[in-house]
């Protein structure tokens, strides 16, 4: 968690630094839209558990390295005031090959929506706002549960 | 035991913590929950069954069964919208 925006390719360098058995990385970042549920939004307030949040974060992670072959994973949460166009959110994972990177890449963003403890305030043009979460965060997250974990071969 | 109240949940009850020493037969989450509900609004409104929410016990993700004690840091939250 942090405040400071992020570097994705300042982070990918990071993570692949002298590793050659990296043959696939996989990210993903999550951006401030101007615009939610039909409103202008003209910025929004990310608030998280302090405690909860790196426990949830860390066994999401550990999760997908249980699953998949993960031979590196980065995860940034921004938290505070942004704006649009503001970045929010950074996953990256390496893998040997692409299926395993791309796979725990999306697991991971699919049950830090649902798991990991951060809300999300708007401001629009007729005031603040909660954002709801949405049951397709849900459905997203609960299509993993259905596969059974075990790493693929290298 | 330390309550938290996060985001929505925090600014409908008008408070981001508190700390309670319910009696010794509130041993777990549903029974601290019908205790802070049987202490009125805006507990008995906000903490409503029908409402959304969820309670983490020392950081964990608890249902109505997991067990409370002395010490123990209770968060009530909203369902979240992270990412």
């Amino acid at each position: 968690m942090q405040q400071d925006d992020f570097d994705l390719g300042a982070e990918v360098a990071r993570l692949r630094a002298d590793n050659p058995r990296i043959g696939a990385i996989a990210s993903f970042v999550g951006l401030v839209r101007d615009l939610n549920d039909g409103s202008a939004v003209s910025g929004l307030t990310l608030e998280h558990y302090p405690g909860m949040t790196e426990k949830a974060l860390a066994g999401i992670v550990a999760e997908a390295e249980a699953r998949w072959q993960v031979l590196g994973c980065t995860v940034v949460h921004r938290v505070g005031a942004l704006q649009p166009l503001d970045q929010i959110v950074l996953v990256i994972v390496a893998s040997g090959h692409r299926g395993d990177a791309f796979a725990a890449c999306e697991f991971i963003m699919d049950y830090l929506k649902t798991r990991a403890p951060f809300w999300k305030k708007e401001a629009t043009s007729t005031g603040e706002r909660w954002v709801e979460a949405r049951e397709s965060d849900d459905a997203a997250a609960s299509r993993w549960s259905s596969q059974k974990p075990g790493k693929q071969p290298v | 035991m330390k309550l938290l109240y996060l985001a929505s949940l925090r600014e409908s009850l008008g408070r981001a913590t508190e700390e309670v020493a319910p009696p010794g037969s509130v041993n777990n989450v549903g029974a601290l929950v019908d205790w802070l509900r049987s202490r009125g609004e805006p507990w008995s409104v906000e903490l409503a069954a029908a409402r959304r929410w969820r309670v983490a016990v020392n950081h964990e993700i608890a249902e109505p069964a997991t067990v409370v004690k002395p010490g123990d840091e209770i968060a009530f939250f909203p369902p979240v919208t992270g990412g």
